[in-house]
């Protein structure tokens, strides 16, 4: 049965309001300048970025105090209202509500919220607004590899699977998958856009500072997902040019100089996706997991087996591996000569 | 032994779920002998069929379906002589059994089966995460742990417990015999561990478990290997089991009200369960259609999903989230309701604002509707839909904001007793209340752009469905662990489970913010080398919050098999459950009990919520007390 309401109940009557006010701000700015000291974002590197970091420094300064107030009330009542030795049977005063109170709480949380809103529809328009003279670039995720297009007007667009943009010059990303849903994220500029098979999605970036930063894929596309990820390059005009300079040229180096077969399986040759993102290779130096160890795999293998593997991956599967998860597209990525190397590379060291 | 496999029951079940996989065998057969297909048994087809024939064979050998059986053949039913009520021994729990109270027993013990296994899967995914590179298990194998991670801890956890608690007290705190669909809600239940054993056997498939995530966005859950379609037909079973209870609450709740229980007298915990019903049963249909879509996908050639046959990808995100999104609400409005009981009977005061309790839920019903594709703000979707999303998904803070404020006035000048209940209520409210802010923050389109995909995300809903429902649940659990079993929980582990749940919680999901944040990628098995501070100390606390689950475990069982008697009250809570004896009588109550009052008058002198006829009560007519303090804004105004 319900007790006898409180009247002797021996706490202060007076009321703590103005205390529980002073401690809130105590506690408040120490919260905020916590939330801001810490080192929330990585390496700021679009002109977007600024933007995004500041709106969430704001939300920081709104976001504390809320959380301060609920904390201090809880407390508050926990030290002041908890039930002594001798108040078992002790009921609280029968408050069923205030009606201007909850006016009050229903107000001011709407009006903090309608206002964040509008804040946020602003720098929304901010970030996405098209620049003049904006270069395009196209980018296609695949499992599990990012390849990009560089259209050249009145030529065939220059491929290349790593991103090379330049300081302050505006970019459209047009955005597309081959296969299931990836997610084209530079955190570094704080945008990302799904990659949707069927349709071409895209953001704008300005990159503004000198830099290598990861490219990550956000949406889980399966086995590889996890190492999904390469380098976007932001470089002077210059050494901008230079760099499409050398893709516009024949393949000179491909077809005259020797190929580092080593460096292929690390890096890659800039169409074709490196081997070691997927594939464990001692001599390479390389721990992916994705696809099977070739230091296990390969020893036994004849050249002619190598090569099919490479440019025919899922004639023959590993054990404890599933076919379609490598590119099938080596066989026109690499050139004969590369292939070759590759092929001679991996039957001498793998295993050793 | 014969009459063991004759009549309804767990051989029988046993020997149907042969029956099912042999008429999966015998259809396939038949078709395609007919299309002149080879080979005339295809192992994908035979499993697909038999997904859906065995657990129905089983559910037909049990008995779940043999008194509709009876009814709709013309023969004579089974004389409803109340002998399925009640349980006696443990052997009842494993039979079709009508009585809420069993059926309530059944819902939490075997949804708790699931969260252990659910929490164990974590437990090895931050094995793996303790340094980055591979250590213990294979990038699919770890796709596959939390995509069954967060689908055992979603459908066969949160969302059955919850229905599990009410069920046992709802129809008490209504003062109602039982449910009104007793058959219904046995067949409900007994679809739920049909679904659980089905996601966990996929790890016995071919080319392993589903790993598409328990979002299971097309075109990945279209072409992953034959483990997805234990989830797609899995969640069909969790799916029909929610819809079924939803619509039993809705007319249990509508049309068994006792005498003088006017809408604005039910206890909190009902209205809750009210709006999270209305919620199952409009929006549970949409993951039905979702995921039957991607099965016709991959099984019969449908291009729902495939771009170069004229099929639409984003489709199926908007209708998956069209359900998800309601469902994070399914997921915590029974939470605010188990709460709403508590804080009140724990601060022996009234629930502030009572009414404004109630339309806040039904607000969130309404709004909760609108929010879907703010899940969807990085996707290339139509721009200009983030917007008005945007807007609806900070308004629905408000709504949440006006009962986080009433359970802190409920709190002011109360005489707080801060045993295990309260603690995870208050628990509950602090750590709420950071998963909110973090909400509003994803519903800020230009942060959600960074943020979405990476371990922020993680965070925010471990804060909301760890820190806001699990610890609900915790509360309801001890709350209403007395009335179940008759016995007491030992309320220094309880003190001492709380303690370390809450403590190791934060210590594990609260750094998950910056490592999200800073550039993190969620559901990756391996990650770059600047997060691996983080992570190993991440991946060491959260074992120790594994380990305050054990100590949850130990508490219960040993509480339920010998703690000490609790007493019908030992809460002196105002609610009807608490009126009647620890367990319940079978049916209930002796005589239909009559409400007079708000169900939470605390401190209002001699003022009562329901009459028992035949008790020692003598009845007060509510506003015959000296302290008038039934005006104003005090619900028991009304229909009087």
């Amino acid at each position: 049965m319900p007790g006898r309401m409180g009247k002797e109940r021996g706490r202060q009557e007076r009321t703590p309001v103005g205390w529980m006010v002073v401690h809130g701000a105590i506690a408040s700015a120490f919260g905020i300048a916590a939330g801001l000291a810490i080192d929330w974002f990585p390496q700021q590197a679009s002109t977007q970025s600024s933007a995004i970091d500041h709106l969430y420094d704001v939300l920081i300064w709104v976001s504390v105090p809320i959380f301060v107030t609920v904390m201090i009330i809880v407390l508050f009542s926990v030290q002041n209202f908890r039930m002594r030795p001798g108040e078992e049977n002790l009921d609280g005063p029968p408050i069923h509500g205030n009606t201007r109170l909850e006016i009050i709480w229903t107000a001011i949380p709407a009006i903090i919220l309608v206002v964040l809103c509008s804040y946020a529809w602003i720098v929304l328009n901010d970030i996405e607004e098209a620049k003049a003279g904006e270069m395009r670039i196209n980018v296609t995720g695949q499992q599990f590899a990012w390849s990009y297009e560089y259209p050249q007007p009145g030529g065939k667009p220059i491929k290349s699977n790593v991103l090379y943009l330049i300081k302050d010059q505006p970019v459209r990303f047009n955005v597309k998958a081959l296969d299931v849903i990836h997610d084209f994220w530079v955190p570094a500029f704080r945008l990302k856009i799904d990659a949707v098979p069927g349709i071409t999605t895209r953001y704008r970036v300005t990159p503004d500072r000198l830099g290598s930063y990861p490219v990550v894929c956000a949406e889980l596309c399966g086995l590889g997902h996890s190492v999904m990820r390469s380098r976007a390059n932001v470089v002077t005009r210059a050494d901008f040019n230079k760099w499409i300079a050398g893709k516009k040229a024949p393949a000179a180096a491909a077809g005259g100089g020797a190929v580092d077969a080593k460096k292929l399986f690390t890096d890659g040759n800039g169409t074709a996706t490196a081997c070691g993102g997927c594939h464990t290779l001692a001599d390479a130096g390389t721990n992916g997991t994705t696809g099977p160890n070739l230091d296990k795999v390969v020893p036994g293998m004849s050249s002619a087996e190598i090569k099919q593997s490479i440019v025919q991956p899922d004639a023959k599967i590993a054990p404890g591996f599933q076919a379609g998860i490598m590119p099938k597209d080596y066989g026109d990525t690499l050139s004969p000569q590369e292939l070759d190397a590759l092929v001679k590379y991996l039957g001498e060291v793998a295993g050793k | 032994m014969v009459a063991k496999f004759r009549g309804p029951g767990m051989y029988r079940a046993f020997l149907f779920t042969a029956y099912g996989v042999a008429l999966a065998y015998g259809i396939i057969f038949l078709f395609r002998t007919w299309y002149g297909l080879d080979p005339v048994l295809k192992g994908t087809a035979v499993l697909e069929l038999a997904l859906f024939s065995a657990p129905l064979g089983f559910l037909v050998g049990l008995g779940a379906f043999s008194y509709w059986f009876y009814w709709a053949a013309g023969k004579k039913t089974l004389a409803e002589d109340h002998s399925g009520h009640g349980a006696h021994s443990w052997r009842d729990y494993f039979r079709v059994n009508t009585d809420h109270k069993v059926i309530g027993i059944q819902y939490v013990v075997t949804s708790f089966f699931f969260f252990f296994i659910g929490g164990l899967f974590a437990m090895l995914m931050r094995a793996e995460l303790a340094q980055p590179g591979r250590q213990f298990v294979d990038p699919n194998t770890f796709n596959g742990l939390f995509s069954v991670h967060a689908s055992l801890l979603i459908f066969l956890f949160i969302i059955p417990v919850f229905a599990g608690l009410a069920n046992f007290v709802l129809p008490l705190m209504i003062g109602a015999p039982d449910m009104a669909f007793p058959r219904l809600n046995a067949l409900s239940f007994w679809m739920l561990p049909l679904a659980g054993i089905m996601m966990l056997m996929s790890f016995g498939a071919p080319g392993g478990s589903f790993a598409s995530g328990w979002t299971a966005y097309a075109p990945l859950s279209v072409t992953a290997p034959e483990g997805q379609v234990f989830f797609t037909i899995g969640v069909q079973f969790a799916g029909a089991s929610s819809i079924a209870t939803a619509l039993n609450f809705l007319v249990t709740i509508i049309t068994m009200r006792a005498p003088g229980m006017s809408f604005f007298r039910m206890p909190l915990l009902v209205w809750a369960n009210f709006s999270t019903s209305l919620l199952v049963v409009i929006a549970t249909p949409f993951i039905a259609v979702s995921q039957f879509m991607v099965l016709f996908d991959r099984s019969l050639g449908f291009n729902f999903f495939e771009p170069a046959g004229g099929g639409d990808v984003l489709m199926y995100q908007h209708i998956f989230w069209f359900y998800s999104h309601p469902a994070v609400y399914i997921m915590m409005l029974p939470g605010f309701g188990i709460v709403s009981e508590i804080l009140a009977v724990k601060s022996r005061k009234p629930i502030f604002g009572y009414r404004m309790m109630a339309f806040s839920l039904l607000a969130i019903v309404v709004l909760g509707f609108t929010v879907w594709a703010h899940h969807m703000f990085v996707s290339g979707m139509q721009d200009w839909i983030r917007i008005p999303m945007m807007v609806t998904t900070a308004i629905i803070a408000v709504p949440t904001g006006i009962k986080i404020f009433s359970w802190l006035a409920t709190l002011w000048r109360g005489v707080l007793h801060l045993d295990t209940p309260m603690l995870f209520a208050l628990g509950f409210l602090t750590m709420f209340t950071l998963g909110g802010i973090s909400g509003v923050m994803l519903a800020v389109i230009p942060v959600t752009i960074h943020v979405s995909d990476t371990y922020f995300i993680v965070a925010h809903i471990h804060y909301v469905l760890f820190g806001g429902s699990l610890f609900t649940i915790f509360a309801g659990v001890y709350y209403w662990f007395p009335k179940m079993t008759g016995r007491m929980y030992d309320e220094r582990l309880g003190k001492l489970h709380f303690w370390m749940t809450f403590i190791f919680f934060n210590l594990t999901f609260a750094p998950m913010h910056v490592i999200g944040i800073q550039g993190m990628p969620r559901r990756v098995a391996d990650y770059a080398e600047q997060w691996a501070g983080w992570n190993l100390a991440i991946s060491i606390m959260s074992f120790f919050l594994g380990l305050s689950a054990l100590v949850f475990a130990y508490n219960i069982i040993a509480s339920w098999r010998g703690g000490p008697h609790a007493g019908n009250n030992p809460w002196r809570a105002l609610t009807l459950e608490w009126q009647v004896t620890s367990p319940p009588p079978i049916f209930n109550f002796d005589a239909v009990p009559t409400v007079v009052g708000g169900p939470y008058e605390y401190g209002v002198p001699g003022a009562v919520h329901g009459v028992l006829k035949g008790g020692a009560e003598v009845p007060q007519p509510a506003g015959a007390t000296a302290s008038g303090s039934h005006a104003g804004a005090s619900p028991s105004k009304d229909g009087e």
